[in-house]
C-alpha cells in the first residue's frame, strides 16, 4: 500500500480550511498535521476529522503565526517528521477597513497576519519542498489583492503580497516538481465575513470554495478563482480605466 | 450581532431578527446567557411556520457548530455538535454501512432541530421519530447552567427537550444511535390505490414487511385517490446515477404557480403516469427520502405571499373518516395541494411531551396563503381535527387555534415548567401566551 499523502493546514481552524480537510479525509487516508494558534479549537477540528476519517493520522501544531524563527522552527519540526505532499496556508483576518486606517496598530497586525505571515510559512515550506524536488504550496489570496479598492485595500494589499510572492515562487518552481498555487476566494460565508451577510451580498459556502480549492490542487492549476465567476469580475474591475473606476464605491 | 429579515420555510413573513452566529462551542455562554433580549436556536429554517422565528429578538444560528466530536464504531453511538446536517451524517455514515434511521422528507435539517421538533420519517410504524434515536442531549440554558439529560439521567428534561420547540434551553451537543445498514439503495415498489380503503389495507398488510411507507394523494378528487410507495434497503445495487442533478427556483413568481388550473392538471397527471411506471425499481436512498432536496428554493414556487402547510394525526378509531371528511373540504375549497402525503403511524409512543407522532394517520397538504379564504378552509379542517381528538404538527404550523393546540397536546401544563426564561418564539407567543 502506498504511503499516506502528508498534508500540512497553517490555519486549520478557518472554515474553508476545515471544509478542505474534510473533503481530504473523505476521499483517502491522510497524515495530516493542522496548525494553529488555540489548542482548543484545533482539538475541534481534530475530533472531527477523526470521526470522519479513524485510519487517518491527525496531528496539532500550536503555534505563533508572527514570529519568523518560530515559524522557522514549527517548518523544520513538521517537516523533519517526514516530507510534505501538500501544504495549505490559509490563515487570516479581515477587520473593517475603516478601523485599520483609523488605528495603526491594527493597521500592521493586518498586513502581518494577511500578508507576512503566509509568505514566511511557504518560505520555509519551499526551502525544504526544493530539497525534495516535489510537493504543492497552496496560499490562501483574496479576490480583494486584485486591485486596490476603497472599501477594504489594508487587507488587500496585503493579499496582493500574498500573490506577486506566489508568482515569484512559481518562476522559481518552474518546471520542477515543486507546485504553487495561489487561491483567490470571493466572499465566502465564514466568521470572518460574517458581518457582510445582512446587505443582501451572496456569498458562496465554505464548502463549495474547498471543493474548489481540493479539485484545483489536485489538477495542479497555478491560480483558482473561487467560486468561478471572480476570475471574470475580476478581469474586470482590473481593467476599468481610473476615470471610471474612481467614481465607483466599491 | 447583525439585524436582518428572517423567513421560514413556508415564506409567511420576512421580519426583522438580530442574528448570532454560535461559531465556536467555546464562547456560547458568552453569547446565549443573561441577555436582555429574548432568544431562540435557529437552524436551517427548514419548519415551515413559526416555530424557529422570534421577530424583533434573537435568534442563536447553530449552523456553525458542525462538527463531529467522537463515533463509537460498537454501538453506533454518534456525538456531533447541534449544527451537524443529517445529510453530512447520511453521506459520511451510510458508505460505511451506519444510517441515521429515522429522517425528515429533507435531510437539509440540523441535529438541534430534528430533536427539538421530534421529526419522523416514513418508518414511523418501524422505528419511531427522531426522539426514539437520539441517546443523550447536551442543553445551554440561558441563566448558565449545562444540563445533560437521556432516558436514564434527567429522563424530564430529556422528555420536554425531544419535541420542546427549542424552549427547554439551547441545544449545543447530542448522541445519536445510528444503525447498521445494507447500503444506500432501496428496493421500492409504487402502487396505485382509488381510495382510501384501498389505502388502509395497503398501509396494513406493507407493515410487517416493508420499513418505508407513504403515500401520494391526489387531493383534486375527493376520493382519496393515490400512490401508494414503500421501500427496503438492499444490498442490490442499482447502475443509475446517485448523485442526480440539483436544480434552483430561481426566482419568486408574481403569483403562486400552484393554482386552481396547473394542479388539477399536475395531479391528474402525475397520479396517470405513475400507475403506468408502477412496480418494483431499486433506486437511491436519496431519491426516495429527500426528492425535493434537489430542488433548492423550491419553496419560491407559491409566490411572493407564501404557503402553509398543515398536517395532521388523526387516531385510527376515527382515521379514516376524517381523512376522508378533510379531502372533501380541500376538493371542495378547489386550490388544494400538490404535495399532499397521507401516511400511517405505529403505536410506538413518542419520548417527548410536545412530540407530534401518535398512533394514527396523517395526512399532510400544502396551500399558497390567499388570505382569508385560506384561514377559512383551515378552521373547516380544524373541526374536524378537534373532533376526531387528532392534533396539528407544530413544525409546520403558523396559524393555528390556541385552544385546538391544548386539546392536541395534553402534557403541555407539563412542559411549561421546563421553559428557559430567556427563550421565546413567536409560536410559543402565539400558543403559550409568552
Amino acid at each position: 500500500m502506498n504511503k499516506p499523502k502528508k498534508i500540512v493546514i497553517i490555519g486549520a481552524t478557518s472554515s474553508i480550511a476545515t471544509h478542505c480537510a474534510r473533503i481530504w479525509v473523505q476521499n483517502q487516508t491522510v497524515d495530516l498535521t493542522l496548525v494553529g494558534r488555540n489548542l482548543e479549537r484545533l482539538e475541534r477540528v481534530a475530533a472531527d476529522l477523526t470521526v470522519r476519517s479513524p485510519t487517518s493520522t491527525i496531528q496539532v501544531v500550536v503555534t505563533d503565526c508572527l514570529n519568523p524563527a518560530t515559524i522557522q522552527t514549527t517548518v523544520d519540526d513538521i517537516v523533519a517528521k517526514g516530507l510534505v505532499d501538500i501544504v495549505l496556508i490559509a490563515h487570516g483576518s479581515l477587520p473593517e477597513q475603516l478601523d485599520c486606517q483609523n488605528d495603526l496598530q491594527l493597521c500592521q497586525e493586518t498586513i502581518i497576519v494577511n500578508g507576512l505571515s503566509p509568505v514566511l510559512y511557504a518560505e520555509a515550506f519551499a526551502k525544504h519542498l526544493s530539497c525534495a524536488g516535489r510537493g504543492t504550496i497552496a496560499l490562501i489570496g483574496s479576490v480583494a489583492g486584485d486591485r486596490g479598492r476603497q472599501s477594504n485595500y489594508i487587507y488587500g494589499s496585503a493579499k496582493g503580497l500574498v500573490a506577486r510572492f506566489a508568482q515569484g515562487l512559481q518562476h522559481r518552481f518552474a518546471g520542477s516538481g515543486v507546485k504553487i498555487v495561489l487561491i483567490k476566494p470571493g466572499p465566502t460565508d465564514t466568521p470572518m465575513t460574517a458581518r457582510f451577510k445582512n446587505n443582501g451580498m451572496k456569498l458562496a459556502t465554505a464548502d463549495q470554495v474547498a471543493k474548489q480549492i481540493v479539485t484545483g490542487i489536485e489538477a495542479g492549476k497555478s491560480v483558482i478563482y473561487t467560486p468561478g465567476k471572480w476570475l471574470f469580475i475580476m478581469a474586470i474591475i482590473q481593467h476599468l480605466p481610473a476615470f471610471i473606476f474612481n467614481k465607483m464605491r466599491i | 450581532m447583525i439585524c436582518k429579515p428572517i423567513a421560514s420555510f413556508g415564506r409567511l413573513s420576512a421580519k426583522p431578527h438580530n442574528v448570532i452566529t454560535l461559531d465556536s462551542p467555546a464562547h456560547l455562554s458568552k453569547l446565549i446567557c443573561n441577555q436582555q433580549k429574548l432568544g431562540l436556536a435557529h437552524g436551517m429554517g427548514r419548519s415551515y411556520g413559526d416555530v424557529c422565528l422570534n421577530p424583533d429578538g434573537v435568534l442563536w444560528l447553530t449552523t456553525k457548530l458542525n462538527h463531529f466530536i467522537s463515533f463509537d464504531e460498537k454501538t453506533g453511538y454518534l456525538h456531533c455538535e447541534a449544527g451537524v446536517l443529517l445529510r453530512d451524517i447520511q453521506r459520511w455514515a451510510i458508505p460505511q454501512g451506519w444510517i441515521v434511521p429515522v429522517t425528515p422528507g429533507t435531510q437539509m435539517v440540523t441535529i438541534g432541530g430534528a430533536i427539538a421538533n421530534d421529526v419522523h420519517g416514513k418508518n414511523h410504524h418501524r422505528f419511531g421519530s427522531f426522539g426514539d434515536h437520539v441517546h443523550s442531549i447536551k442543553l445551554l440554558r440561558t441563566d448558565g447552567e449545562t444540563v445533560e439529560c437521556s432516558l436514564n439521567h434527567r429522563p424530564d428534561w430529556f422528555a420536554a427537550t425531544i419535541g420542546g420547540l427549542g424552549l427547554t434551553g439551547v441545544i449545543i451537543a447530542a448522541t445519536i444511535k445510528l444503525q447498521r445498514v445494507l447500503g444506500p439503495w432501496l428496493n421500492t415498489q409504487t402502487i396505485p390505490y382509488a381510495n382510501l380503503t384501498e389505502f388502509f389495507n395497503l398501509a396494513d398488510e406493507s407493515e410487517s414487511d416493508w420499513e418505508h411507507t407513504v403515500s401520494w394523494i391526489d387531493s383534486h378528487e375527493g376520493n382519496g385517490r393515490g400512490l401508494f410507495m414503500r421501500g427496503n434497503f438492499t444490498a442490490i445495487e442499482s447502475s443509475k446515477n446517485s448523485s442526480a442533478r440539483q436544480f434552483t427556483m430561481p426566482f419568486v413568481p408574481p403569483i403562486s404557480l400552484m393554482n386552481r388550473l396547473s394542479l388539477r392538471a399536475l395531479n391528474t397527471a402525475y397520479y396517470h403516469l405513475k400507475k403506468r411506471k408502477q412496480n418494483q425499481c431499486v433506486i437511491h436512498y436519496e431519491s426516495f427520502f429527500y426528492p425535493l432536496d434537489r430542488v433548492l428554493e423550491w419553496n419560491r414556487i407559491y409566490g411572493p405571499k407564501g404557503f402553509f402547510q398543515y398536517q395532521s394525526v388523526i387516531p385510527r378509531n376515527n382515521g379514516q373518516a376524517a381523512t376522508q371528511a378533510m379531502l372533501k373540504e380541500v376538493a371542495r375549497f378547489g386550490a388544494g395541494s400538490f404535495l399532499a402525503v397521507l401516511k400511517t403511524f405505529g403505536d410506538k409512543k413518542p419520548q417527548g411531551m410536545l412530540s407530534f407522532p401518535c398512533s394514527g394517520v396523517t395526512l399532510a397538504l400544502d396551500f399558497p396563503n390567499k388570505g382569508l379564504k385560506t384561514h377559512q378552509l383551515f378552521n373547516r379542517l380544524d373541526a374536524i381535527v378537534q373532533e376526531a381528538q387528532g392534533r396539528l404538527y407544530l413544525a409546520k404550523d403558523a396559524r393555528m387555534p390556541r385552544q385546538l393546540f391544548e386539546a392536541g397536546y395534553p402534557r403541555l401544563a407539563e412542559f411549561l415548567k421546563y421553559r428557559d426564561k430567556g427563550i421565546r418564539s413567536e409560536l410559543s407567543r402565539r400558543l403559550m401566551g409568552n
